[in-house]
């Protein structure tokens, strides 16, 4: 199965995004990873996170940048390179513990004709 | 979870403060007062939280499974939070909640147990707690609600809570007690 790993949420912390990638990875007989931000600083430190998981978890993933609206983006990449599952961070809980959907999550749920896998 | 969040202008209240009394629309005798900490009202809570029907679950809270429901509640009762409990007797009826949210400002939650919903139980919980938080110094609380949630909202906003965010899945909701310190 091809899968898509969207990272770069606002509120993606390192440890969601660990998760995240490990779970793709178990799922996956390729995997490409999409750091989504905008934000030249915030994407190098989110690469670091990527890199890192990578090695440390000895997975095998390409990865790549993609500016604009993420939502959209993750979709039409899904769409157009004929990938199987989108996996995003399915949601943050607030200090209530409640979850919480970002403007991303929800944008790709409705949206995708693939698979959307949320981890937490 | 952010600091940008949105606050009305205007100051709500005042607001009754706990402990209260009052007969509900079903003549029960409901008592609402704050968490004194011990086990025997941590463990009505959870009695509470574990018979709750799981259609009113919102948002992933309270769990499901009594371990999980320990865990929230340890997080929730915590020293820097502020709790309210409704009873009737030695029944947990319903729970209100204020957590901090690290920004100085406080997220809050209720929970009526069904038997005890739509009897008036609600609405003193909701205005007790602000009244509470006012008391204790706190100027602004928020809350998500799920948007389908009419019969939520709707209390929400009786009280004074405006809608500040409505971009995602969940309406995020801000009402101010008091001027910034």
């Amino acid at each position: 199965m091809n899968v898509l790993v969207g990272v770069g949420s606002p509120n993606d912390s390192p440890a969601a995004i660990e998760r995240t990638i490990q779970r793709a990875a178990r799922v996956a007989d390729e995997l490409t990873v999409a750091i989504c931000n905008p934000d030249a600083d915030t994407d190098v430190s989110l690469a670091a996170t990527v890199t890192e998981t990578l090695e440390e978890h000895d997975i095998t993933a390409a990865t790549r940048h993609v500016s604009g609206q993420p939502g959209s983006e993750l979709v039409d990449i899904a769409e157009s390179e004929g990938f199987d599952e989108i996996v995003l961070a399915g949601g943050q809980t607030s200090p209530m513990g409640k979850i919480t959907i970002d403007k991303t999550v929800e944008f790709v749920v409705l949206n995708a004709h693939t698979t959307v896998t949320l981890v937490r | 979870m952010n600091s940008e969040r949105r606050y009305p202008e205007t100051i709500s209240g005042p607001f009754e403060e706990p402990p209260i009394h009052f007969s509900d629309r079903e003549d029960r005798d409901i008592e609402i007062r704050p968490y004194d900490g011990s086990e025997a009202e941590y463990e009505a809570l959870a009695e509470m939280y574990v018979e709750f029907d799981p259609s009113d679950r919102a948002q992933g809270i309270p769990p499901g499974r009594e371990s999980r429901v320990r865990t929230w509640l340890d997080g929730i009762l915590a020293d820097d939070c502020y709790n309210l409990i409704a009873w009737d007797g030695d029944t947990a009826a319903g729970h209100s909640t204020l957590v901090p949210d690290g920004d100085d400002d406080y997220e809050l939650a209720i929970f009526v147990l069904q038997d005890y919903q739509e009897a008036g139980i609600g609405t003193h919980l909701i205005e007790s707690l602000l009244g509470y938080g006012y008391s204790e110094g706190i100027n602004c609380v928020w809350l998500t609600v799920e948007r389908w949630n009419h019969a939520a909202v709707s209390l929400y906003e009786k009280v004074g809570f405006e809608t500040t965010g409505a971009e995602s899945f969940e309406l995020e909701m801000a009402i101010r007690l008091a001027e910034d310190d």
